[in-house]
């Protein structure tokens, strides 16, 4: 059987020159760059040159690339090391709609006494930024706001919101997992603080990420203990996966632009298709302000784990925000943020691209999902009046 | 991803019995979308009174979708009365277990029956049995059908009870109503106690020294910990003969069912560990 693999902002292939260049620092090459020794030493060179390949992709020095074990522990890093260096405040913004690894951080420092706002977003997914600006106050002491969500794709403005937080006087850090290596992030242009990239999210393997630390930026460690990383990263450096990451951000930043066109033009062949040929279903999500290569839809009166286990049977990978898949019993925060009504908060699916998504695959899904949903609306008591096709406007 | 059963999986994808019956003798609704999964029930007698055909719609995911099948064909040429007896473990047996969290899947089943049973014999339209109080506004669940999945599989703590019926599984605020109908069917004894039970037993003739002694221990070691945890405290500030004079202090001493505490808590720990005569007050300062 085929597998189509289409939950991308899930996780993302390794790249084959990625796991090539990686290949030789297991077995062989296998010494520590902290060593004198040149067989280990000579390896520092090599993490210089990924940190460059990082800093490229993201318009960053070299010198304000920091490598963590993962997403979360770059968001982690960032948002209590900034906290760590301001004691005296006690305030701290972020979003609705924010991953699990701010929102759930945020939650648990709001139960250590910090006073935590999170902003809301319309039924489209975007923020108002006076709303921003309404809590931003003396006592702010970091801004943590995504660049793009997971769920949603849905874009936030952080060029904007970096020019707001700044002129407040507090730290921003953003989440910028889903967004390096599919959205163009020039930090020489926006002011930024602090950014946390994911590796496989870019077709690098998991358990490798970047904390972007902007000069001057004020942060206690979250690893103490040997020089690594100058002192902001304790631990002994991952040396190939270090350097499967730079060659996965090298290489989203020689196909960005031929990627990006073709990958955008994949997904809206497929979501036009959904939105007209299966019987209620609607995207969530700003249709323009969005990652090119995730759409989120909804298919009314039907439920989202029923659907995956069905596509599932058929080799195509997706995700979904409905309760029964998130192990809760309550549908994505991210959609309840949106105040995406209940009719079709429980039967949303995700499907999110890459550069390995091939036309056949689109053709595939387009062809296969209304038998998949109308099986559903058979069986479901509900709209049972109204299965006809229908368009969001 | 799940762990299903290949039988659960049979019935997913094959689901059985789907549709709806024309002039049915009984139907029976529960859940909603709002909740994430709903059921339609119907069936039709045959001229002995037993369930010559039954059909269903779910919305739900896949255990919802396969509970619901596999519930018609258990039932299919049974009678009501022997309907009745299908119990949402039968349902999960039957179909080779269900995971823990999916066990309201189970229970949506069975009260759809009971709900379209229900329907054929007072000829009116049943959504649910709204006989009680309900305890989850999230989910609208009410105390009986708590009661009823404690009772039927037995079970013990809370998260179970999420698991089983969904109550609780939104906010969280009726977590405590839900620990009190576990203790009240003493599925569950206070833990505090569990704790002691093994080492004080409760001794015949007390002097008032032992008394003394045993009222600060339990206080030390049972009372105090568990008033801690909720951010209060307990003082002893003295003991007449049977009586106890304590002082709440922290959140204790601002919260508004102190009284009640007093009463039905400590007073009821210290008569049941040191002395049935026992009365507690709180020492005015």
């Amino acid at each position: 059987m085929r597998t189509v693999y289409l939950d991308n902002n899930a996780t993302t292939a390794v790249a084959g020159e990625v796991f090539e260049q990686m290949r030789p620092f297991f077995c062989e090459e296998y010494g520590n760059p902290s060593s004198i020794h040149t067989f280990g030493g000579k390896l520092a060179k090599l993490l210089d040159r990924s940190r460059e390949q990082v800093a490229e992709l993201i318009g960053a020095d070299p010198s304000e690339i920091v490598f963590t074990s993962c997403g979360t522990e770059s968001d982690s890093t960032a948002i209590r090391g900034t906290l760590e260096s301001y004691p005296s405040k006690r305030h701290i913004i972020t979003t609705r709609v924010e991953h699990p690894a701010v929102h759930g951080l945020g939650q648990y420092l709001s139960q250590q006494g910090y006073r935590v706002t999170e902003l809301s977003v319309d039924k489209e997914g975007l923020l108002n930024l006076d709303e921003l600006k309404e809590a931003l106050n003396p006592d702010t002491a970091l801004v943590s706001i995504m660049w793009a969500n997971n769920e949603t794709g849905v874009l936030f403005p952080i060029d904007e919101i970096a020019r707001i937080v700044k002129s407040a006087g507090a730290v921003l850090h953003t989440d910028a997992v889903q967004a390096a290596g599919k959205e163009p992030i020039n930090l020489s242009k926006v002011p930024v603080d602090l950014l946390s990239i994911s590796g496989h999210k870019l077709h690098a393997p998991k358990g490798i990420g970047v904390l972007y630390v902007r000069r001057g930026t004020q942060l206690t460690p979250l690893l103490i203990g040997g020089h690594q990383e100058r002192g902001r990263r304790a631990g002994t450096e991952n040396v190939p996966y270090i350097i499967g990451l730079g060659k996965a951000c090298e290489l989203a930043r020689e196909l960005f632009e031929a990627e990006r066109t073709r990958i955008r033009k994949l997904r809206d062949r497929l979501e036009e298709n959904l939105l007209s040929n299966c019987p209620g279903a609607k995207l969530n999500g700003h249709k323009e302000f969005r990652l090119v290569n995730t759409t989120n839809i909804s298919f009314e009166y039907v439920e989202g784990e029923a659907i995956l286990l069905l596509l599932d049977r058929l080799g195509i990978c997706a995700s979904s925000g409905s309760a029964c898949t998130s192990g809760s019993l309550e549908p994505s925060h991210v959609l309840r943020a949106m105040g995406v009504p209940f009719t079709s908060a429980h039967g949303s699916i995700r499907f999110s691209l890459s550069r390995y998504n091939t036309e056949q695959d689109i053709d595939y899904v387009i062809e296969h999902m209304p038998s998949v949903i109308k099986k559903l609306r058979d069986i479901s008591p509900f709209g049972r009046d109204e299965a006809k096709p229908s368009r969001t406007p | 991803m799940w762990d299903y059963s290949d039988k659960v999986k049979d019935h997913f994808f094959h689901p059985r019995n789907v549709g709806t019956i024309e002039d049915p003798d009984g139907v029976g609704e529960v859940g909603s979308l709002a909740c994430g999964d709903a059921l339609q029930l119907m069936f039709k007698l045959d001229k002995d009174g037993r369930i010559a055909d039954i059909k269903f719609h779910t919305f739900g995911c896949g255990s919802a979708i396969a509970s619901s099948s596999a519930l018609t064909e258990m039932v299919k040429g049974k009678t009501l009365q022997e309907a009745q007896k299908i119990t949402n473990q039968d349902i999960a047996d039957y179909l080779g277990g269900l995971p823990e969290q999916k066990m309201h899947c189970s229970v949506m089943g069975r009260e759809a029956l009971e709900a379209a049973i229900e329907n054929y014999r007072t000829g009116k339209p049943v959504r649910r049995a709204a006989e009680s109080k309900i305890i989850c506004t999230c989910f609208g669940v009410t105390e009986g059908e708590i009661a009823k999945v404690i009772q039927e599989n037995g079970l013990t703590t809370v998260e179970q009870v999420t698991n089983y019926c969904k109550a609780g599984g939104g906010c969280g605020g009726c977590h405590s109503d839900i620990e009190a109908i576990l203790q009240r069917l003493g599925a569950r004894k206070p833990v505090a106690a569990d704790e002691l039970i093994t080492t004080v037993a409760r001794p015949k003739h007390l002097t008032n020294i032992k008394r003394i002694q045993l009222v600060q221990e339990i206080i030390a070691r049972q009372i105090r910990p568990a008033l801690q945890r909720d951010g209060g405290d307990i003082e002893l500030v003295d003991i007449e003969g049977t009586r106890v004079l304590v002082a709440l202090r922290g959140m204790c001493s601002q919260c508004p069912a102190a009284g009640v505490t007093l009463e039905q808590w400590v007073q009821a720990k210290l008569r049941e560990f040191v002395d049935e005569q026992i009365t507690v007050q709180e020492a005015s300062e």
